[in-house]
């Protein structure tokens, strides 16, 4: 019952930042929404593997929560500098 | 068991999700937040594999589609411009062809085992000898890589080979991109930012 519970509070929390992505007026609440977004799948992993009494994927939430990490560092160095380019 | 109906509850609503993105992103003008909805996406495909327990398959949409998909996407911005223009006017024929298209996907797992079916075809047909047999005849503990090494050994050798084309294509593109400048003023320099 614990798991169902925070599995709803992570699905629910989803549902707020795609809300907040589809509104969102500046580009940062969308990187913020895709962010939370990123963060709130790792949680889904974890919550799903032990709702499901089988929690051996707890080194993919890893690997999620790093490539989200850089995914977002890239997504705002673009949005500051406007190109990926080394000049 | 609450569990089986907890989980059934979590795959409708990360697909009502996905459908939901999919509209905003189809209806949406600004191509960044467009973009960013295409993360969103690839996160939720990546929740709802995950409980489907194809976690390679979700771990690789998180990493290529919320990651290198979205680096790409925006880099392609970058060089191109940040608002779709708005559509002239209604054309009923893409939305017959999409239809169409639509239907007959469905219509074809119609014929598709249902999903947890014991009696299908993958479970079935090359019989579980692999799991049966592969540590006596390969001498691997991971039937995986028992598989993937030996038993599909040539198959391997291609998919690797094609992998290092790719990559061997992409470092030549980069290369090229990246001399450029030093010959002279490189045209996309500076009209970004």
């Amino acid at each position: 019952m614990m798991f169902v519970t925070a599995m709803a509070a992570i699905l629910v929390t989803m549902i707020l930042a795609l809300l907040r992505a589809r509104r969102g007026p500046t580009v940062f609440d969308r990187i913020l929404a895709l962010n939370m977004l990123g963060t709130k799948t790792v949680l889904l992993i974890l919550v799903v593997g032990f709702l499901t009494a089988r929690p051996e994927f707890i080194d993919l939430a890893l690997l999620c929560a790093l490539m989200n990490f850089i995914g977002i560092v890239a997504v705002l160095r673009f949005s500051k500098y406007g190109h990926f380019a080394d000049r | 068991m609450t569990e089986p109906i907890a989980t059934r509850l979590i795959v409708i609503l990360l697909l009502a999700l996905l459908g939901w993105t999919e509209v905003t992103i189809a209806r949406m003008r600004q191509l960044w937040a467009a973009v960013m909805l295409t993360g969103i996406f690839s996160f939720l495909g990546a929740g709802w594999m995950l409980i489907l327990d194809a976690p390679d398959v979700a771990f690789t949409e998180a990493a290529v589609g919320a990651g290198i998909a979205t680096f790409l996407m925006l880099a392609t911005l970058g060089l191109t411009t940040r608002e779709a223009k708005s559509p002239t006017a209604f054309k009923p024929l893409p939305l017959v062809v999409v239809i169409a298209t639509g239907i007959v996907l469905v219509y074809g797992t119609l014929d598709m085992p249902h999903y947890g079916d014991r009696q299908a075809h993958i479970h079935t047909y090359p019989e579980p000898s692999y799991i049966t047999k592969s540590n006596a005849e390969i001498q691997l503990p991971n039937i995986v890589t028992a598989i993937l090494a030996s038993y599909r050994g040539y198959d391997t050798l291609g998919e690797t080979t094609v992998i290092l084309t790719a990559g061997v294509g992409v470092i030549l593109l980069l290369r090229n991109e990246r001399r450029k400048p030093r010959d002279g003023v490189d045209p996309t320099a500076e009209s970004t930012t």
